[in-house]
């Protein structure tokens, strides 16, 4: 067994990327194939219905209901605005004294009247609901009142772990080098509306006071998890996330714990700093696994054709970069100098296949290659 | 479909479990079947690869990689252009291929109800019994937008959603009706997006029954239950809760990524399809069938990385009940067993210091990255303290499960209405049980047999005296499903190669003092050795006691406490002896209590742990 297959996330400079932008109810699409759009352009839209507001009438009028038809100002299918009277009696011997009258408590429209019950419903105004594009690039498909196909090429970082929806901002460097731990005090109001990056942890205080600063993301190698249970004030027990309400987006790129930010995943953001990126937290560890993303936009020439590459399979191979992903030396990063093939003892005393690694730190170890990720060069 | 033996030399099986794909090579060889090489490649259920094939073809590459070692034969070959070669030609390929799954993971629901706290807060319930994560409780007054209802059931794409609404003497149905025209306009598909459409399942009131065919048939796979909500002071939850489970057994679990083409690989010797077996389905058939041989009362349980099952057959009538808990296993569900069982319950396992701060994130980075393995004692001994807790959960929900009477209702008053439960009398007696299997990752592979002994009988707290034996390598999957090609070949195998047995657990029922005699034992083991102690209340004795043979033992249980015969009564068996031997635990059951301080706690961890031989002695002190 020279080689074998090993999980690894995608970090690369390059890659085409597809979003699909669908309403959760059919619209009206407003851009067209081929339209360069932007992420924060809106590309279809539609308008729900407004909420239901019941109104007794004919109680607040004072009249029985079976009469309310003679003192009614509006009927089924007006439009009304808040103040506005809707029924009023006569007054006093139809005089005109002491009239009573109901005004509209809100701006909409009248839905229905009931001579049984005296009600009245009426209906605010329809909600409109947009859908953005999210990622700079050109749309390849529209689907005919649901949505479209953004497609565009750019730098490309998966996280493993996240919280939180889209998002989009300029990356700001807050971390010197990749093993930095996030310090709050960095976090100052001119990092509002960016995407911050930390390097190996960022702790609650960081998260709260990007919350507070409104920093739209944070990109750390790691967080604990201690932390996340009292941000959220709930274990996470399965990973599905990205509808967290916290304030800011967060995408972690190496796992829990404070974990060196892998170099060229920092080296990256480092390149792209002041540049408009999206960010989304949304992960589902299961079957069809979701990891969230960082994408940075690339200018695209004129009529450049978009091809996405054919997935690869990483493998172990003598030479490969790796990440050791358990402990110990959990974190480190280096090079497959050897690929054993019969069965080791390690520690545990669990008979398992290993490699050699000559770890960054100058170190040459063995460890179970179930134990390792490959890092994409 | 049933094939001849001579038709079948060389079979491939794999089982794709959530994190791993495990492949096994049966073959007959001078003269008889037998499990000769195994393989084993992460499940490829991630993006780029997404394609549960690929996890199967890597497992087969390592299998004819090790079968070309094995037979000192370079030809042999079992995959040519990235396909498996069926039938078999000389040392090209194989007469079969075989495969039983449970890629597809956990089960994450959704459920709706009309008002949420009322068939809102039922219909959670029964999802939660039935061994779900509820994602979300969407409610006609729950205060969202319609769209934000429908956004949500997008993104989050559950693998099923199940719909409660209004008692059956409503006056009216209309919400939920309408919560109905909510999900249809959502147009939910399966997560993986596979040869079936979104199972629905309907527990509201039977009014509405007509209107939610017309509004859901045609979209989603709808299923109508009884109301599980019939009345405001009653809820109904079994029929619900026992639609989930089946659904999700027979339907989700199974499908991944790629499933579609595996579908299309798993061909006996004529090249006809031999369909994939559910996971759980193929080690329920080993189960009972293993009861049925014996004439037995069993207890089987298989862990995997995100579902953990239970397999009981018990009372004279062979009662057979299987249950997945959705949400309990040792990796992609590992952080569950943590949110659900607690920190605490964990520690009450751990024989050193841990900063609890660096177990929370342990746990947290296995989920994130599944696959990985302890390398590290300490690691190992934490994944294991979990385990038992996955264990003992998903037998608590067996229990729940396995009662005599399906669907019990409960009534209760209006003030009751709030915080009901299930409730059942289980059949589940851990005094006449005969045997306990373990089968899955964490008990096939311990490095050590003595490990898997303590984490079963830890989780499970046998009483009286139990036979315990484990699947040698996990492959009770690989052989259920063999079974449907050749019944022979598989019972063969497993009677060789499979089920090991590994020693007896005698322990008395009852709590005495400490210091008082719990058990006297008189043990005349195959050597002609004697093993008699006295033992006193909070202890364990490991006797070795060799695979094949028995000891043959007298064993009076303390005052007060019982051994199956009675309080006080004595009894005499003949113990199964294996690769761990006879364990005598008098630490107490029924309750079964451990100290909670750590100063009085962790002593007495190392104490029985180094009694069990559980782990290196070194490394314990």
């Amino acid at each position: 067994m020279a080689q074998a297959y090993s999980a690894g996330l995608t970090v690369t400079d390059n890659i085409v990327l597809r979003k699909d932008r669908i309403l959760p109810l059919k619209g009206e699409v407003l851009v067209k194939k081929g339209d360069r759009v932007k992420a924060n352009d809106v590309v279809a839209q539609t308008s729900l219905p407004g909420n239901v507001v019941p109104f007794k009438v004919a109680n607040k009028l004072g009249v029985p209901a079976e009469m309310l038809g003679n003192f009614l100002k509006i009927k089924v299918g007006d439009e009304i605005k808040k103040g506005q009277v809707i029924a009023e009696t006569k007054g006093l011997f139809g005089t005109g004294w002491f009239k009573t009258a109901v005004k509209s408590p809100i701006d909409g429209e009248v839905e229905s009247i009931s001579a049984a019950t005296g009600n009245a419903v009426l209906r605010e105004p329809r909600i409109p609901v947009q859908i953005k594009a999210f990622i700079d690039g050109i749309v390849t498909e529209v689907i005919k009142d649901e949505g479209v196909v953004v497609e565009n090429r750019s730098a490309y970082i998966q996280g493993i772990f996240g919280l939180a929806g889209e998002t989009t901002g300029q990356i700001k460097m807050l971390a010197k080098s990749p093993v930095d731990h996030l310090d709050p005090a960095l976090i100052t109001p001119d990092c509002k509306g960016k995407i911050i990056v930390a390097g190996a942890l960022c702790s609650l205080e960081a998260i709260k006071k990007a919350a507070e600063v409104g920093v739209n993301a944070i990109i750390s190698g790691g967080v604990d998890d201690e932390d996340l249970k009292k941000l959220l004030g709930y274990d996470i027990g399965v990973a599905i996330t990205g509808h967290e309400k916290i304030g800011v987006t967060l995408v972690i790129t190496e796992g829990f714990g404070p974990i060196t930010m892998a170099k060229n995943t920092f080296d990256l953001l480092k390149r792209f700093e002041g540049q408009q990126a999206s960010v989304h937290g949304f992960t589902q560890i299961r079957a069809g696994v979701m990891r969230p993303e960082v994408i940075i936009p690339l200018p695209l020439g004129e009529g450049e054709q978009l091809v996405a590459e054919e997935a690869k399979m990483s493998s172990l191979e003598i030479g490969s970069l790796i990440r050791v992903i358990r402990q110990p030396n959990f974190g480190e990063i280096g090079r497959i100098t050897e690929l054993p093939e019969i069965l080791t003892k390690v520690e545990s005393e669990t008979m398992v296949r290993v490699l050699k690694v000559k770890l960054n730190n100058g170190k040459e170890v063995l460890t179970p290659r179930a134990n390792v990720e490959v890092i994409a060069e | 479909m049933q094939y001849e033996k001579k038709k079948l030399t060389r079979i491939i099986a794999t089982d794709c479990g959530s994190t791993t794909t495990k492949a096994i090579l049966i073959e007959f060889v001078d003269g008889e079947y037998r499990q000769t090489v195994r393989g084993e490649a992460p499940t490829t259920v991630e993006a780029p690869l997404n394609d549960v094939t690929r996890g199967v073809l890597n497992a087969v590459q390592e299998l004819e990689e090790l079968a070309r070692l094995k037979y000192n034969n370079p030809n042999i070959t079992l995959i040519q252009d990235a396909k498996l070669v069926i039938p078999r030609n000389g040392d090209i390929g194989s007469d079969a291929y075989v495969s039983t799954s449970s890629a597809g993971g956990g089960l994450q629901m959704m459920v709706t109800g009309v008002v949420a706290k009322m068939t809102g807060e039922s219909a959670e319930r029964a999802a939660l019994g039935a061994g779900a994560i509820v994602m979300d409780l969407i409610a006609s007054n729950d205060q969202r937008l319609d769209h934000e209802k429908i956004e949500r059931i997008r993104h989050l794409r559950p693998d099923m959603i199940l719909m409660a609404g209004h008692t059956d003497n409503a006056t009216s149905n209309k919400h939920v009706i309408e919560m109905a025209e909510l999900v249809g306009a959502a147009d939910p598909k399966p997560r993986l997006g596979s040869s079936y459409k979104l199972p629905v399942i309907y527990a509201g009131t039977i009014k509405a029954r007509e209107d939610i065919e017309r509004t859901l048939g045609n979209k989603v796979g709808l299923m109508i239950t009884e109301n599980l909500r019939p009345t405001l002071e009653r809820e109904n939850l079994g029929p619900a809760r026992d639609e989930i489970h089946n659904i999700f057994m027979e339907h989700v679990m199974q499908q991944a990524p790629g499933y579609n083409k595996l579908m299309a690989w798993t061909v006996g010797p004529d090249l006809k399809p031999v369909p994939i077996m559910p996971t759980p389905a193929a080690v329920g058939n080993i189960m009972q069938t293993i009861a049925k041989q014996e004439n037995i009362e069993v207890l089987g349980v298989d862990i995997g990385g995100a579902t953990t099952d239970v397999f009981s057959v018990f009372t004279d009538e062979h009662i057979f009940n299987r249950t997945v808990s959705a949400n309990l296993g040792m990796s992609y569900s590992i952080s569950n067993i943590l949110a659900s069982a607690g920190l605490d319950n964990i520690l009450r396992w751990v024989p050193f210091d841990i900063d609890v701060k660096e177990l929370r994130n342990m746990i947290k980075n296995k989920m994130i990255r599944p696959t990985t393995i302890p390398a590290l004692f300490k690691e190992l001994v934490l994944e294991q303290a979990i385990a038992k807790e996955a264990l003992r959960l998903a037998f608590v929900q067996h229990k729940e499960f396995a009662v005599s009477l399906k669907g019990t209702q409960k009534s209760s008053d209006i003030a009751e209405a709030f915080s009901q439960s299930e409730s059942g009398d289980t059949i589940v007696n851990m005094l006449t049980l005969d045997l306990m299997v373990g089968s899955g990752g964490v008990l096939s592979h311990a490095p050590r047999r003595h490990q898997t002994m303590m984490m079963m009988i830890d989780a499970f707290l046998p009483e009286g005296v139990t036979k315990i034996a484990v699947d040698s390598i996990f492959m009770m999957p690989h052989l259920g499903v063999l079974a449907s090609i050749n019944e022979e070949i598989a019972t063969e195998v497993f009677n060789k190669d499979c089920m090991v047995y590994i020693g007896s657990c005698v322990a008395p029922v009852g709590k005495i003092k400490e210091g008082k005699i719990a058990l006297e034992a008189r043990i005349e083991l195959p050597d002609g050795t004697v093993f008699e102690e006295k033992i006193p209340f909070g202890e364990l004795r490991l006797i070795p006691c060799p695979a094949g043979s028995f000891g043959k033992a007298t064993l009076k249980p303390g005052r007060g406490l019982d051994l199956g015969a009675g309080k006080n009564q004595e009894i005499t068996a003949n113990l199964i002896g294996g690769g761990v031997g006879i364990v005598l635990d008098t630490r107490g059951r029924r309750p079964f209590v451990i100290p909670v301080e750590a100063a009085e706690r962790v002593p007495r961890l190392i104490k029985w742990m180094k009694e069990l031989k559980a782990y290196p002695q070194e490394l314990l002190n």
